[in-house]
Formats: C-alpha cells, sequence, structure tokens
C-alpha cells in the first residue's frame, strides 16, 4: 500500500513523487490534500495533491525538503511505502467558468495552485498564471504551468529569469494593463499570499489562498489548524484550506506557523546527525 | 454536548426498588488499591492503581452481601449480573466469574478503569448507605485482568457466514461493540476508521497512566480474531460516502459511531494565540502521536512551565495529569463553578490533587493575554460566586464584578467539552440531526432517518462514557441483526 512509483527531483530540494493510492486518485479534486505519516515514529504531515490518475491508481505530491519530515520523506526511494496515507481532505476548490482567473504560485506554492489552474483551465476559464522564485534554478513546473494556462508570466527575485520582482508585481502589469480579472487564486509563503491579497483587495479582485496552518489529524478533531478568518476561527483542515484572501489574518497564521521552531531544529539536527551516522556505516562511506 | 451538560447523563438515577435487606455497619472496611506513589508517578506516564492482589479482591469481593434484589445492576448501563460475578471472585473461581462478567460487558478491563462506578452501580450499592460501597469497578478490572494473564483469550463460536456486509464507521467502544458481536452472528463486518489506530478516544485521548494502550489494543486484536477486518486512514464522507457504502461496496448496513470529536474553544479573545490548546489536541499529541517521547517520536509538544486547564471533567484532569508528566512546573485547573459540581469523576480529583494539580475554584477566564510574538503570558479570569439553581439544578455561577486578576501562565489547554463533528454528516443530509448536530436516533433500535443507518455512542448523545458508548453499540447490534436478516 502508498508504494512509491516514481520520484523525481525537480529542483534544489524540490522533490515529486507518485504513490500508488487507487482509493484517494479516484476520489480526489483540485484543492484537497492528503495527511501522510511516514512510519510508526513520523508526525502527521498535510500534502496537497498536485495531480492523480484515477486509472493507474496514483497521486502525485510535491514537496520541498524544509525539516525533518520533507526530508524523510525525500529520502525514500522508489518501492519504499508509506505507513499512513488519509484523505482525500479538505474542501474541493470551487470551479466555475468565472471569466478570467489569475492563478499564482510562489516557491514550492506552484505545485499546489497546479491542479487548480487546470480545473479552471477545463471549466472553460481564461487562466493567466503567474510563478515565481528566488532564482531560476528553483523555479518549477514552468512546462506544466504553461499548458494549463493561456498566459504565463515568470518571475524572479534576482531576475535570473523572466521578470525581476516578485509575482505581486506581475499582477501590478496584469491590472495595469487593464485585463479584466475576476477571480485570483494565490498559493505560496504567508507573507506573498498577504502582498496578493492586499494588492487585490485595492482593486476589488475577488481572492481565495490556500492556507498551510500545522496539522494533526485533519478532520475537525483538534483544532490545531485554527486560523481567524474575518474575525472567527475556523480550521483549516475542514473548512478550509481556501480562503477568502481579504478576511484572512496572515500575521496570526505565520506566528502560528512557528510555534514549534526549537523543537523542528532539534528533530533536523537529529536527522543530520542520523544521516551522517548512516552514511559513515555504508560499505564504502566514510 | 458541554461538560456540564454530560454529567446529568452519567447518573442512571434509578429509585431503588423492591424490598432490601436492613443495612448494616460492614464488618470489612472496603479494600485500598495499592497505587504509584503520586511524587514518583508524575515522572512517568505508567499507570497509577497496581489492581488488587487476588486476596484482597476475595476479601472486597466477600463484602457483597448478595441482596435478593440487588440495586446495584439497576445502576450500570449494560446491566452486569455483579452479585454473581462477586460471589465467583470470593469463592475463588475467577473463571466462572469472568465468563458471567463478558456475558453482559465484552470490555471489563477497559470499563473497570474508566467507568464512573460512583454514579453508577456504586452509588446505589446498599453496603454504601452505612459505609463505603462494595469497590464493583475495581473487582471488574481485577478478574479482567486476571483473565488477561491466566486464561488463553477463547474465541467464541461464530455463527455461520450470512453472506451480509455491515459497514462501521469508527472504532471507538460504540463501533468495536458492534462490530464484535455482528462478527459473532456470521455477518462480514468492516470498521473504518478515520485514525491511523483503532479504539477512538480511549487510544487518542484517555493518556496511558489511566488506560494502558496495550490493553485497549488486546480488545482489539479479540474484534479482529472475531473476523472483523479494520481500514484506517478512511474518513467516511471524503474517502466513502455513505451512499458509496451501499451502492459502490456492496454493504448491507451501516453503523456510525464516530463521537463526539469537535473540540470547544470559549471564544473568549487570544484563544488562537501559541501555547492555546484544545484537550483534544494536546492529549492526541501526546497519546496517539506520543510527543512525550519527542524526539523519538517526531511529533512536537510544548515544553510547558505553568499550565493552566479550562473546564472540570475527565478531560480537564487528563489534560492536568499529562501537562504535570511532561514536565509542567505548576498546573492550574480553572473552574466556574464548585468542586461539588466538578464532573469528573472522584477517582480522577483525588488523584490529580495527590499530584499537586492547583484548582482555582469559581473561576472562569475572560481573556488570554499574549506577548509581541503571539505567545501565551497570561490568563485574565474573573471570581465567581454561585447564584440560584440553573434548568440542571445546579447553582448558577454568577461573576462578580471587578474581580479579574491574571493568572501568569505559558499554555493554556481549553477542556470545556466536545460537540459533534460535522464532517460525516455535513456529507449526508439525509441524517436528521439535533440541533447540537448529533444523528437523531432512535432510542431502542439505533435506526436513524436512513434505512439502514443505525448510529450510537456520543455521536448521537453528545460526549457522555465508554459504558453508554457500549450499551448503544448493544441495542444497535441486536436491531442491525434483526434488519440484515429480512434482506
Ligand atoms: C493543506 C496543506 C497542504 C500542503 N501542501 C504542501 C505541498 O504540496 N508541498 C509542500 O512542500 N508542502 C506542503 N505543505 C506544507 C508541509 O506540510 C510542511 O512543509 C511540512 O509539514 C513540514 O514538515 P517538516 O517536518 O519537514 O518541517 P518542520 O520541521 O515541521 O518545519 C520546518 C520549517 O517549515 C515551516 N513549516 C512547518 N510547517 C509548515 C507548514 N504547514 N507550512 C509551511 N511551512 C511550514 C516551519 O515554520 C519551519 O520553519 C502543505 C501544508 C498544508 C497545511
Ligand atoms: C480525554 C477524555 C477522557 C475521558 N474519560 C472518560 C472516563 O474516564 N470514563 C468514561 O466512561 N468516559 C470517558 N470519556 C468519554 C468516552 O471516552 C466517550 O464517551 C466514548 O469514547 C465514546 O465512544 P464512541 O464510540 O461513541 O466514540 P469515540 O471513542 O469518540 O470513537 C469514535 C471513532 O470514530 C472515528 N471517526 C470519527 N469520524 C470518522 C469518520 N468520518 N470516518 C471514520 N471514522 C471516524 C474517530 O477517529 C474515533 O476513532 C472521556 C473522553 C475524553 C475525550
Ligand atoms: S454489590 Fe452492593 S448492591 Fe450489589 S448485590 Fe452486592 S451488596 Fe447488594
Ligand atoms: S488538523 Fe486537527 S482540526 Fe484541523
Amino acid at each position: 500500500m502508498n508504494q512509491i512509483l516514481e520520484k523525481k527531483i525537480i529542483s534544489e530540494g524540490v522533490k515529486d513523487i507518485t504513490i500508488s493510492s487507487q482509493h484517494i486518485a479516484r476520489k480526489r479534486k483540485a484543492g484537497q490534500f492528503i495527511i501522510l505519516r511516514i512510519d510508526e515514529y513520523g508526525e502527521r504531515i498535510p500534502m496537497t495533491i498536485v495531480d492523480s490518475d484515477p486509472k493507474a491508481g496514483t497521486i502525485r505530491l510535491i514537496f520541498q525538503e524544509v525539516g525533518k519530515s520533507t526530508y524523510s520523506l525525500g529520502d525514500l526511494e522508489v518501492g519504499d511505502e508509506i505507513l499512513d496515507l488519509v484523505g482525500p481532505l479538505g474542501k474541493p476548490t470551487h470551479i466555475e467558468n468565472f471569466g478570467t482567473v489569475v492563478c499564482v504560485g510562489g516557491g514550492i506554492g506552484v505545485a499546489p495552485v497546479y491542479p487548480i489552474a487546470a480545473a479552471m483551465k477545463e471549466a472553460g476559464n481564461e487562466v493567466i498564471s503567474i510563478i515565481g522564485s528566488r532564482d531560476k534554478d528553483l523555479l518549477i513546473m514552468e512546462q506544466e504551468m504553461s499548458e494549463v494556462s493561456d498566459r504565463l508570466l515568470i518571475t524572479t527575485d534576482d531576475g535570473s529569469y523572466g521578470l525581476h520582482g516578485f509575482v505581486t508585481n506581475a499582477l501590478q502589469n496584469l491590472i495595469d494593463e487593464g485585463v479584466k480579472i475576476d477571480l485570483c487564486v494565490a498559493i505560496g509563503p504567508v507573507v506573498m499570499m498577504g502582498a496578493v491579497s492586499n494588492l487585490t483587495k485595492e482593486f476589488g479582485i475577488e481572492t481565495v489562498v490556500s492556507l498551510n496552518s500545522i496539522m494533526v489529524d485533519g478532520t475537525g478533531m483538534c483544532g490545531c489548524c485554527r486560523v481567524t478568518v474575518g474575525n472567527k476561527t475556523q480550521f483549516v483542515c475542514v473548512d478550509g484550506p481556501e480562503f477568502d484572501g481579504h478576511q484572512v489574518d496572515f500575521k496570526e497564521l505565520m506566528m502560528r506557523q512557528s510555534a514549534y521552531l526549537p523543537q523542528e531544529k532539534e528533530a533536523m539536527d537529529r536527522y543530520h546527525k542520523c544521516k551522517l551516522e548512516r552514511l559513515a556505516a555504508q560499505p564504502g562511506g566514510k | 454536548m458541554t461538560e456540564d451538560k454530560k454529567d446529568k447523563k452519567d447518573i442512571k438515577a434509578t429509585k431503588p426498588k423492591g424490598k432490601r435487606l436492613k443495612p448494616k455497619k460492614p464488618k470489612i472496611p472496603r479494600q485500598p488499591m495499592p497505587e504509584q506513589e503520586p511524587k514518583e508517578r508524575i515522572h512517568n506516564f505508567n499507570e497509577v492503581p497496581y489492581g488488587f492482589s487476588i486476596e484482597t479482591a476475595m476479601i472486597e469481593a466477600a463484602r457483597c452481601i448478595q441482596c435478593k434484589k440487588p440495586v446495584c445492576i439497576d445502576g450500570c448501563p449494560v446491566e452486569i449480573n455483579i452479585p454473581a460475578f462477586l460471589l465467583a471472585i470470593k469463592e475463588g473461581d475467577f473463571e466462572k466469574s469472568i465468563k458471567i462478567m463478558k456475558n453482559d460487558n465484552a470490555l471489563p478491563a477497559i470499563c473497570g478503569r474508566v467507568c464512573p462506578q460512583e454514579d453508577q452501580c456504586e452509588k446505589l450499592c446498599v453496603i454504601g448507605i452505612k459505609g463505603k460501597p462494595v469497590a464493583i469497578g475495581r473487582l471488574e478490572r481485577f478478574i479482567a485482568d486476571w483473565e488477561r494473564k491466566n486464561m488463553e483469550i477463547s474465541i467464541p463460536e461464530i455463527a455461520p457466514s450470512t453472506g451480509k456486509k455491515v459497514a462501521v464507521v469508527g472504532a471507538g467502544p460504540a463501533g468495536l461493540t458492534v462490530a464484535g458481536e455482528l462478527a459473532r452472528l456470521g455477518h462480514d463486518v468492516t470498521i473504518f476508521e478515520a485514525l491511523h489506530k483503532p479504539g477512538g478516544v480511549l487510544i487518542y485521548g484517555i493518556p496511558e497512566f489511566r488506560l494502558p494502550k496495550a490493553i485497549v489494543m488486546a480488545e482489539v486484536d479479540y474484534v479482529k480474531k472475531l473476523g472483523v477486518k479494520i481500514v484506517y486512514n478512511a474518513v467516511i464522507g471524503k474517502y466513502l460516502t455513505l451512499d458509496e457504502l451501499f451502492n459502490e461496496e456492496g454493504f448491507h448496513a451501516i453503523f456510525i459511531g464516530v463521537g463526539a470529536g469537535l473540540p470547544y474553544f470559549m471564544n473568549i479573545p487570544g484563544e488562537n494565540l501559541n501555547g492555546v490548546y484544545s484537550a483534544n489536541e494536546y492529549l492526541t499529541r501526546a497519546n496517539l502521536m506520543k510527543a512525550y517521547d519527542f524526539p523519538n517520536y517526531d511529533t512536537p509538544i510544548m515544553r510547558s512551565k505553568k499550565v493552566a486547564v479550562i473546564g472540570g471533567g475527565n478531560v480537564a484532569m487528563d489534560s492536568a495529569r499529562t501537562a504535570l508528566r511532561l514536565g509542567a512546573e505548576s498546573v492550574t485547573v480553572v473552574y466556574r463553578r464548585s468542586r461539588k459540581e466538578m464532573p469528573a469523576r472522584d477517582e480522577e480529583l483525588d488523584h490529580a490533587e495527590e499530584e499537586g494539580v492547583i484548582f482555582k475554584l469559581l473561576t472562569n477566564p475572560t481573556q488570554i493575554n499574549g506577548d509581541d510574538d503571539n505567545w501565551v503570558k497570561s490568563m485574565t479570569v474573573l471570581n465567581m460566586k454561585l447564584g440560584e439553581p440553573d434548568s440542571s439544578g445546579r447553582r448558577r455561577p454568577v461573576p462578580i464584578e471587578g474581580s479579574e486578576w491574571d493568572l501568569e501562565v505559558d499554555t493554556v489547554i481549553v477542556a470545556i467539552g466536545n460537540g459533534a463533528n460535522p464532517l460525516l454528516t455535513e456529507a449526508t443530509p439525509e441524517l436528521n440531526l439535533n440541533k447540537w448536530g448529533n444523528i437523531i436516533a432512535d432510542d431502542e433500535t439505533c435506526l436513524t432517518s436512513m434505512m439502514g443507518v443505525y448510529a450510537g455512542g456520543d455521536i448521537v448523545i453528545g460526549a457522555a462514557t465508554v459504558i453508554l458508548a457500549m450499551g448503544a453499540g448493544k441495542r444497535a447490534y441486536r436491531a442491525m441483526h434483526k434488519y440484515l436478516m429480512t434482506l
């Protein structure tokens, strides 16, 4: 069960894996996620379902290695199994023909925005996508995003590729061009989603963001994932993960994401130490 | 349902009927339970009471005067034949005793540990009129533990296959009871459980020091040996809907036992600060995810120094005692009524007190205060006094104007109750719900508004008890069996 069938490294520290999961592959819709637990000692971590092949019974995850759990996931090889995989979780994206939809993906956020762009395109929308990263090497999924977008704009923070600047600069350009935007979907670092929402609010453009709060169960049982949206507490895992970007308290979300920084660092240090020991113990290793 | 409403439910207030023997002052005193020392036990997660020895158990069982009209049974939601199982212990025939027990209660090792006996059987026991009641719960635990240690777990005869498929949603006590009983009757039963482990609250909520997980797993193994299949990581409503269970997966009947898994918050300012947990989250991290053994296990939990727990039920006591064991320097339980109204079991309150948990009674939080980085630094509370009785008959706590003060804490655990989780019911509009979101089911048959769909346990009656969930499972399986045999 939950066997890794394919594994690709698509940029530094970003991995793209295909996992067999008949059932989730059949059921999932754009915007939904899974929670996985690598092994008996693992924590439960959420990941967006980037794509699925219902016939083959597979789902695809793309993740950035940022801490102990994502590094360990990245260490798994083709043929390895993931102990627990639960989903599809969260409410699917509301898909309809809105007219013109701008899909904004920043950093690893391009991965979760991809299925939404694809579904929006399929529903007959004109899809304009803006994807951005720190530099050219870190940009992911350019080809695939271009396939599901009528227009694709690229930005890099250092100007090594595409527009020199942030995704918000490209969005501002679109607005300046006079493009009538009916809906904006933005996924990426919290700061980026906040900036996009600020901008679109000014111009009255409806904006959906997908929030990545820390989670445990993912079924509404613990409340760990709570965020404030329009002065109301919401659970990201069941009420979301998508919310009205103009209503989200991004500052609170960012603070809540940092709740376990000391422990995350401790886990990471230990991970590195163990990995070095493992490598040294391997034949030929030093 | 909130903790406050809950305790009414625990009390099965039945008037003693029939003639009873004239109570005499009991000659043998109630036998004390040997326990881990408080000083020692707050540093480990091992079970607190050690259990009766054979000798103590036999002495305690002999305190039962074998009433002709045993009123204790009226207090037991599953009507265990209490005097009969006690008599067998007194006579040293433990095999017979466990057999009598298991006729009515399949999970005595669990019930003997977590049932609120002082509100049930022991509350009515006649020996309790002049002295302390017979320790029925401790003897229940004794006999179950004796069986686990001394007997091969025997699998009862299983009826020939009926060819009927039953889906059970949720592997808590209600679901496990239904599954086991229907499997014995020859039905093909599959449990779908949202989490990666079975047991429901018994695994993710109630801590190891009160209910060792090995005991829960042994009960689950038994249910599996009866032929029940368990599919984990299957959130019904998302993974499969009830319609799909019927139409695509070919199930003939469904039992819903999804519990009351939605944590309530106070809705006071500051509740989303870092360091504020629902009891569900705190206990799930500690128990299910084993955060107490971080970093051997990956799930972190805050290393709290000063903890406030809001609430007065078992959930609050479990949270407080877990916080102590995770190394907190001080743990304060904040409850808005007085000790008398606390819904937690007496034993839990006593244990918490012995372990050094501080109780601030007649105190109600009004806001949680944070520092610049969004971390909890204190909680503002208001002193209360008891006013007129409310609808539950208890005196309503009323705030004393201007009595606010700050309790300095770095962690707040909100344990004010759990409600119905809407995940499954939202995906199933055909199910009729009451105004709290609980599924409406027939008292006797547990049948819901959907044909072939039965429900029981916390999802129907609101957060209650393990034994009531099992009792519902018993009623449901009988009705379901009847229904299945008409198909
Ligand atoms: C609904 C949802 C969908 C997600 N989809 C994806 C995805 O498709 N691809 C992907 O790479 N990641 C995704 N994430 C984020 C992913 O779950 C986290 O990166 C992961 O849990 C980090 O675990 P770790 O142990 O590797 O890192 P940790 O040690 O836990 O954290 C390392 C660093 O990452 C930050 N971090 C921790 N948790 C999160 C989080 N939930 N979101 C953002 N930063 C976090 C921490 O602040 C810390 O600085 C998603 C999160 C949610 C809630
Ligand atoms: C901390 C705590 C301490 C307690 N202490 C005591 C005590 O001392 N004595 C006592 O008698 N009672 C106690 N209780 C109450 C008691 O545990 C519950 O009343 C009892 O467990 C209810 O049983 P249940 O089967 O209805 O539900 P639960 O035990 O809640 O089990 C429900 C199961 O269903 C699963 N589920 C939920 N939704 C879905 C879905 N959509 N699909 C699939 N599966 C799903 C859940 O993951 C869970 O495993 C306590 C409760 C808590 C939280
Ligand atoms: S346990 Fe108490 S009430 Fe029950 S039969 Fe014995 S003495 Fe009577
Ligand atoms: S992750 Fe537990 S409620 Fe959302």
